[in-house]
This record gives C-alpha cells, structure tokens and sequence, in this order.
C-alpha cells in the first residue's frame, strides 16, 4: 500500500533522498504501524514530539500499535510551538 | 521595587509634561504593564468616548521586570480604547524600546489630548520634550528613525513611530519600535496619529534596581536554565521561529484559507519556516538569514530575511535590498493563506512594507482576503479598486493593495477601514472574519474549537494571544488535549486568559510560557517588587484585570451579542481535514465559560464578582 510520510523542521534530515517539498510517497507492508516506519527511517524516538495521521494527533503509547492505512499521511514534528 | 515608581503624563493639548508618582495600591492590585496602565485608563477615559478624539489617552507602559536581566524582560505595551473595535486595546511589543525607557525611569507614559500640530516626543532620562516634527510627518517608520537619530547624533536613540498609515488613521495602523517589531493590534497607530504624535524617542542611561539582587538572580539564572534545557525554547523557537506552525496547522485542518472558505491551503509549504531556511532557485540562497532576539531575551524567536534581488518586487528598488525583519506565523498566515498567495519572497516584501509604513499584517491581510472575495464574487470591480485585479493568489494584487493602504491612497483608504467596514460598506458583512471588528488570526475554530472561543470572549476583538489553546489543542503544552471537543474548553480557556494577563503585565513574553508555568515567573516577579507575588496572587491579579477589560467594554456598549463568530465559522462545516464536517461549537462553549467566570448569562460580572476580585 502506499502512504505519505512527512518531517518537517530538523526531522527534514531524515527523509529519503527523493523527497520533496519535506514529503515522499511510499510503498510499505499492510500492518506497518506508525512506529515502525519512523523506526525504518530512523527518526529518533524523542524527537518525534508531534505524530499525526490524517491530521490527528496519536500519543505515543498509540504509535507502536496504530496501523496505516492506504493513502495514510503520517506527519511528524519535533517538539515546535509558535504564535 | 521592579517599578521606578514615576510616570509621565505629558499633555499634547497644551504641551505640559508632569511628572507623577506610581499609584502603588494599583501596582500591588495590577501589577504593570497592562494591568496597571489599563487600570489607569479605566479610571481616566470613558468607555464611550471617541477612540480618535482629544478624550482617548494612549498609554506606553513597561512591566517591572522590563529592563532586567530576566529572559525576555524587555516588552513594553501600547492600551487605550482601540478605534478598530471600540474596545479596550493593549498592544505588547519587543525590541529594545521598552527597555529603554525604563532605564530613562519611567513605568508608562501617558499621552492626552491632541497636539495642533505634528509632533515627536524626546526622553532623554529625566529630560523630557516636545518637539517639532513637521520635518518627519509624511515620512515613513525607517526615515523617521533614520532622521531622529541623526538629528539628536546619538545612533543608541530608541524611537517608536507610526507611518502615513497612522497619520491617516488607517485603523489598523500600529506603533513599530527598533524598525521591525510592533505593537501590532487594534489600530494603536491610528490613536497615536489621531494625537499628531509622530514618534517618542528614548534614551536611559539609568538601571532597574529590584527588591532582593541574590533572590532575583537565582531566580531569573533558574528561568533561563529552563528555557535554554526546553526543546522548544531553546531549539525549535530559535531554529524555526513561529513559522514553523504553518505546515502544522495546516495539517491540522486549522488554517484559515481564503478568507475563511478553506481550512487548508495547498501551497501552505511554500510560505513556510522550512521554505525560508531553503536556498531559492534564483541565487542559490536562503529567504532566511539568521534569527534575532529582543532585549534580554535567550530565546531569540525573531526572523530576519532579504529579499530576491530580482525579484518583482523590488529589482527596481535597491532600498529593500537590505536584511530586515521576516515573515512570523501570523503575518505569513495574513498576507499569505488568507489571500491565497505562495509567493515567499512576495509576502516578505509585503512585510517590510508593513513595518516601513507601521500597519498590522493580520487586519491589513485578512482584509485583503476579504476584499478579494468581494471582488471574485462581483460585488467590487475594478472601479473601486482603481484597476487592481484583486484575484485570490495574485501576489501582484497584495504589492499594490499594501502600498495603497501604507500611503492610504486610492483604494487602500477603504482597505484601511478593516474588513468589518470594508463589506458592511458593499453589503455584505458576512464576508467580514472579524470578532467585535478585529480580524480573526491564523487558526480556524472549526478545527481547533477552544480558539473559537478565545476569539468570541477577547478584550480587544479576535485575537490569539489572549489565551492561546492551540498550546494545549495542538502543541500539547502543557498536556494535550482534543482540538475537536468543545468539551472543557470553557475552563481551559479562561486558565489562559487569567496567566496570560499576568504574564503580559510583568514585562515578560509570553512565548516563555512554552516552557515556563507562574510557578517558573512568580518567583522572578516577587524578587523584584514588594508585595509577596505568588502564583496564586498573580493569577488573581490575572483574574482582575480580565474582568476590568470587560466591564469597560460593557460600559462601552458591548453587549453579549457581540461574543459572538463569523456565519461562516458556525453555519459553514470545514470542508476537509480532520474538522471535516464540523463547525465552530461555541454555542456550546459560552455559557460554561460565563458561568466559570462568575458573570451573569448576559455576560456581566456578577456582583460577587466583582468584590471577589475589589474591582
């Protein structure tokens, strides 16, 4: 299936060298949950301070069991704040 | 002390300039900055007078922590009864200016009357004048500061000024200090061009003495130490600056989007903090140069950008070929989102044109978006916008529009009327994204439900700043909660708007609150003044000064019907995102939060209330 991943601010690093635009299309596995896919991208854990798929926010007791799904844009932050 | 304990009343009427002592019951009661100087102005102007007549005071007032070595003790605000709204107005801005004039040894400096003629004030420490300045009017914000400096030969001058835009009481014209920051909101640039004021210029040469030094040292060093071990404060902040909320409101579903229609703009990345730190295809560099701080302050949120050389905007004009200050969130959000324009380097123009001439980005923008909408539904052509195409996403359009309304020529004399006025005026207020006549910011309540609320209740009209749930809705400081409920909102709403009211009274910023609770401030606070400040004294005085702004603005006609949204906001369900579906609750919100604060179904702080809180 294919998902969406997003990493804006300092986590841009760790995109694929194909992205764009702090975005890349992927073809990942059925099953493959929130965590595992920052995991296979190497993301630290502890930067990844805002999660959201769709637009929702999932705490991160929820990442290592969330599936995506396809078309899922999964969206992450290190802890940021504006105004 | 904290305080000097001295104010400055200067009279542009009949040109006297007193001096006076701090009222120190009302220190201890309000604390400074704007709790005190709207204590002042609560007691010394009607609510009903004319916010461009000689009866209107504006009030320049620091904290007590302005001027000292506390992170981010460096803001001064701008209160009188604001000519956009018809309400309360306080205005907060950073820079050096604030600090400046308490080290000149004054807490506020309140300004009556109307002078005759054009004016600058000077206060030099305790030498304090009224000057000439037929010489400046006409002048714009950078010459005004450029020629003053120069004609006093002292380059550590401060000077706050307005631009034409004020002069013509553009009515949201704002007071820009040190070239790019700004007391931004509700028109304070109109009341100050209303007096002839052009510009007050500061030098202090003097300190800020503080209660007990040790405590007050190992408080603020504990302060800075927080910021500094804070990921948002001392990384993303300083990094990024608050730009980087445009990819993630926009995620969210929260961002409003040509003139409120959408809640997504697909060009949202390419006028974002990631897009300004990437090299441009046209000369191989950044929009981005380097970030700034504010007097004191260790977080340094502050953008400072340079334009394309060759870009439309000003290959002619080498004058804008210098670094000044970038896009912030709001701005980006006002003059980017809301008109449907993705062009970076544009709407960086458009922001200097917006510091040069001292206008609010936010009204001046959303006003535009509301404007275009006027124009692609027919309602205006051509003829009312003297030939400009006032197309959603052209960025040619907003170059005009904003030198229109800086010189307040041609059609930028109605574009400076605010939104409110502009499509009453053409019968169609419904297009309007104002509250109590300000323009909404950049988060759509559908999508973020508290801030619908925070708009509908603010003092001075929409605003973010009053209580800024997207902290806790979106950013989940200091806990997360669900953007999409309006359940507990009421409660969580008024917690913010009761600190926040603290916080912008003590000289601090409130961005420290990203990393700071009272319980990080209060200590810093009380080493400085007399008066024992704890977290819970200050949350009272949080409490109090809410409630003196509201009863003001009741006294000043408004009623509980203007606690109210745009149609669109609660007919109009979100069309995409995670709101998808939904509109603004606030039906659902208002009458708990009344309840909460103790005011009666219509709105009015109960009896009760009010000697609660010895208003």
């Amino acid at each position: 299936m294919k998902v969406t991943l997003k990493l804006f601010a300092s986590l841009s690093s760790f995109l694929p060298r194909e992205a764009q635009r702090n975005k890349v299309d992927l073809d990942v596995a059925e099953g493959t949950t929130i965590q595992s896919l920052l995991d296979h991208h190497k993301v630290p854990r502890e930067k990844c301070h805002l999660v959201l798929v769709n637009g929702v926010f999932h705490a991160p007791e929820e990442r290592e069991t969330v599936a995506l799904k396809d078309s899922d844009v999964l969206a992450v932050w290190p802890p940021v704040a504006g105004g | 002390m904290g305080w000097t304990g001295k104010i400055l009343r200067i009279n542009l009427s009949t040109g006297t300039i007193a001096t006076e002592a701090l009222n120190m019951d009302w220190a201890d009661k309000y604390l400074g900055q704007r709790g005190l100087a709207s204590k002042y102005l609560v007691e010394e102007v009607d609510p009903r007078a004319d916010p461009l007549g000689p009866d209107n005071k504006m009030i320049m007032a620091t904290g007590p922590l302005t001027g000292t070595c506390a992170s981010t003790g460096g803001r001064y605000s701008i209160i009188t009864k604001g000519p956009l709204t018809g309400a309360i107005a306080c205005s907060n801005s950073g820079g050096y200016f604030g600090a400046e004039l308490k080290f000149a040894g004054w807490d506020m400096v309140i300004f009556e009357g109307q002078s005759p003629k054009p004016v600058y004030v000077t206060i030099f420490d305790g030498d304090v004048q009224i000057r000439d300045a037929s010489g400046y009017w006409g002048k714009t914000v950078w010459d005004t500061d450029k020629g003053i400096k120069a004609a006093h030969q002292d380059p550590q001058i401060r000077v706050a000024a307005i631009g034409v835009a004020g002069e013509n009481e553009i009515l949201y014209a704002c007071v820009v200090n040190d070239l790019h920051r700004a007391a931004g909101r509700s028109g304070v640039g109109a009341v100050m061009g209303s007096k002839n004021l052009k510009a007050v210029a500061v030098r202090g040469t003097g300190g800020v003495k503080v209660r007990d030094f040790k405590t007050f040292m190992d408080a603020t060093n504990a302060g800075k130490k927080v910021l500094k071990e804070n990921a948002v404060t001392g990384e993303g902040l300083p990094a990024y600056g608050t730009q980087v909320l445009m990819n993630v409101i926009n995620e969210t579903g929260a961002l409003p989007t040509r003139n409120g229609q959408d809640v997504q703009f697909e060009s949202a990345n390419d006028i974002s903090a990631e897009a300004m730190a990437t090299p441009r295809r046209s000369d191989g560099k950044p929009n981005l140069l380097t970030n700034q701080a504010c007097f004191g302050c260790t977080i340094a949120c502050g953008r400072i950008s340079k334009i394309d050389e060759t870009h439309f905007t000003i290959q002619n004009k080498p004058e804008y070929w210098h670094a000044s200050g970038g896009l912030e969130y709001e701005a980006a959000w006002a003059l980017g989102s809301a008109t449907g324009i993705n062009d970076l380097e544009a709407l960086t123009y458009v922001n200097f044109i917006c510091n040069e001439q001292a206008i609010d980005p936010i009204s001046f923008g959303a006003t535009v978006g509301a404007a275009m909408e006027l124009y692609e539904t027919g309602v205006i052509d051509d003829a009312v916008t003297g030939g400009i195409k006032l197309n959603f996403g052209s960025a040619e359009a907003l170059v005009a529009c904003v030198e229109a309304t800086g010189k307040a020529e041609g059609f930028g004399k109605e574009l400076g009327l605010g939104s409110k006025r502009l499509t009453e005026k053409y019968g169609k207020p419904e297009l309007s994204m104002t509250v109590k006549g300000q323009e909404f910011p950049a988060y759509d309540p559908r999508g973020i439900q508290g801030m619908g609320l925070t708009y509908a209740t603010s003092n001075r009209g929409a605003c973010h700043l009053r209580s800024y749930t997207v902290s806790s809705e979106i950013l989940g400081i200091p806990e997360k909660t669900d953007p999409l409920t309006t359940d507990g909102k009421a409660g969580l709403v008024k917690a913010f708007q009761d600190a926040t009211a603290a916080v912008d009274s003590s000289g601090l910023c409130v961005f420290t609150t990203f990393a700071w609770t009272l319980e990080d401030i209060a200590p810093q606070v009380d080493a400085a003044c007399e008066g024992n400040w704890t977290v819970d004294k200050m949350l009272e005085a949080g409490e109090r000064i809410w409630n003196m702004e509201r009863m003001f603005n009741n006294n000043a006609g408004f009623t509980a019907e203007d606690d109210n949204l745009p149609k669109r906001l609660l007919k109009d369900a979100a069309k995409t995102g995670p709101a998808k579906g939904l509109v603004a609750g606030l039906d659902k919100m208002l009458p708990e939060y009344y309840e909460l604060r103790g005011w009666t179904p219509d709105g009015v702080p109960t009896s009760e209330t009010v000697a609660r809180l010895a208003l």
